[in-house]
């Protein structure tokens, strides 16, 4: 049996070492807060750092560290910690070195504000094994502090980055593109490419959310109003129009096409996010309390008092025993289908599927329920189908039979 | 300089990683920095690598644990040997393992 090296090496782009069945759990998001030392106009869930209920309603630490306990066990790899802002949370570095020493890589959301020099010192010497993925808001003290209207944040951001590269801590930068900084795009991508562990371009939010939890009117109106036109999306992702319309031909064959009354195409009960308050979601947008389940014994059922879907699952119950019952009564949901005769008329059928962005998350965050068809990604989506030469002028995605020899190299690209 | 193994040695799992089970596969996740040659590498086990693995116990020197491989693997207690021998010294060199 002799043989000369006996240890294979995974990089990140090597994908993971699965030879037969791949573990139950692939990757767990946590929330670990939904309070925020920011206050960004455009954010779809936060609340204020000082928010003495939301703090009170939390996971403790050791629920949360029970959570991970029980993703090691299920085969998890990866856990995500996001917010709000992670690093708000007293006892973060304790969670991040009991997940570390679980064997997780831990895939940090922050904004870089509140990273200490102890911090950075910890993410240097146990390294996260991914990169932290820091949003930037803006170039400047005045674009950026416009978006986070917090004063003295731009300076906070600045001095979490210099530890940061001062420790060669990797990172990578995302940019949410604002009527407040998108005249510093160019500015950005400049900087970005400085920052080593940018091997990729930079990506960009373009499409903002409505808040999460259906929580607040008002800031919802002012979310619409910052959001990009179709065609100013159009414009950022046409900049190298060469290399946009080879990135679009690659991923329409591989992602497009009609998805059928089946509401849910992504990876739904293989991955799974918990809220702040220790509720598991299928996904990260997906917040209806009959779409979630409870793990926190301490938090009290919020089922029974709203019910906004026109479909239900059978088999799903409010509270769960842990994660493993968490995903199975979420793999349930891979079979759902619709009967909203709007969306069979449009989704349904519609080959644009995949460029849009429609799904159940959007659709409850847009209108309360997981299965009507979101006006804005759909405009966005058939702006750049007409654009690439997909669709014609008045045409609409769900009218064309002939998708698959429309999305074809040779008609596509002219 | 890197000392020599011998068949003498007991080896056992470096506290410096973490090594789990995952679907019947060895994952080698480093702890601290400098295990990796880059930040964001794990470890795998070729199914020899994963066959000696599992019979480190930090208590058995590495002849012993040839031996106890030879109710598995047919072939020369010398070609056993030759392997765990082999498998120890990589593993050191990478910190994964260190010898007791
Ligand atoms: S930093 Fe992030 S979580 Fe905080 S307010 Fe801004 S967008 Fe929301
Ligand atoms: S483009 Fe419109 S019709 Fe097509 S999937 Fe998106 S929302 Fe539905």
């Amino acid at each position: 049996m002799t043989q000369k090296t006996y240890v294979v090496q995974r990089g990140r782009d090597q994908g993971l070492p699965w030879k037969g069945a791949r573990p139950r759990l692939e990757q767990l998001d946590v929330e670990l807060t939904e309070r925020c030392n920011n206050d960004c106009i455009h954010c779809c869930i936060n609340r204020p750092a000082n928010d003495a209920v939301a703090r009170a309603g939390e996971m403790t630490t050791e629920q949360i560290r029970d959570l991970l306990r029980q993703a090691a066990d299920l085969g998890c790899l990866q856990v995500r910690f996001t917010g709000g802002e992670p690093l708000l949370r007293h006892d973060f570095q304790e969670l991040y070195i009991y997940a570390r020493r679980l064997g997780l890589k831990v895939l940090l959301f922050t904004n870089a504000c509140l990273i200490t020099p102890g911090l950075a010192d910890l993410f240097q010497r146990m390294p996260p094994l991914i990169e932290i993925e820091v949003t930037v808001y803006g170039m400047h003290r005045e674009s950026y502090e416009a978006v986070t209207r917090i004063p003295g944040s731009f300076a906070q951001f600045q001095r979490g980055l210099n530890l940061l590269l001062e420790r060669n801590v990797p990172f990578v930068v995302k940019w949410v593109v604002l009527p407040q900084n998108k005249h510093e795009m160019v500015e950005f991508e400049v900087w970005a490419g400085t920052i080593p562990a940018m091997t990729r371009p930079p990506s960009y939010v373009m499409s903002l959310d409505l808040r999460n939890r259906r929580d607040d009117e008002e800031k919802n109106v002012c979310i619409q109003s910052l959001r990009l036109t179709p065609h100013e999306s159009l414009a950022i992702l046409t900049r190298d129009v060469a290399e946009y319309k080879q990135s679009m031909e690659a991923f329409a064959s591989r992602f497009m096409g009609p998805s059928g009354d089946r509401l849910f195409s992504c990876g739904v009960g293989c991955s799974l996010c918990i809220d702040a308050y220790g509720r598991a979601q299928p996904c990260m947008g997906l917040r209806a309390s009959e779409w979630t389940v409870n793990l926190n014994p301490d938090l009290k059922s919020v089922r029974e008092e709203d019910s906004f879907s026109s479909v239900s699952v059978p088999g799903m119950r409010p509270e769960c025993a842990g994660l493993e019952d968490a995903l199975s009564q979420f793999s349930r949901l891979y079979d759902l289908c619709t009967t909203n005769p709007e969306y069979l008329r449009r989704c349904a059928r519609c080959f644009l599927k995949g460029l849009c962005e429609q799904c159940p998350a959007k659709s409850w965050t847009e209108h309360g329920t997981i299965d009507t068809p979101v006006a804005y990604l759909c405009e966005t989506a058939h702006v750049q189908a007409r654009y690439i030469g997909w669709l014609g002028k008045n045409e609409y995605g769900w009218e064309v039979m002939n998708w698959q020899e429309r999305i074809s190299v040779q008609h596509s690209i002219r | 300089m890197a000392t020599q193994l011998s068949l003498d040695a007991v080896c056992a799992c470096s506290e410096n990683v973490v090594a789990r089970t995952i679907e019947g596969e060895v994952v080698l996740i480093p702890l601290i920095a400098g295990i990796g040659d880059e930040e964001d590498e794990l470890y795998t086990l070729n199914e020899t690598g994963q066959a000696i693995w599992q019979k480190l116990d930090g208590k058995k020197t590495l002849k012993e644990v040839a031996v106890s491989l030879a109710e598995v693997f047919d072939g020369p207690a010398s070609e056993l040997e030759a392997d765990v021998l082999g498998f120890a010294s990589e593993l050191t060199k990478r910190g994964i393992l260190v010898a007791k």
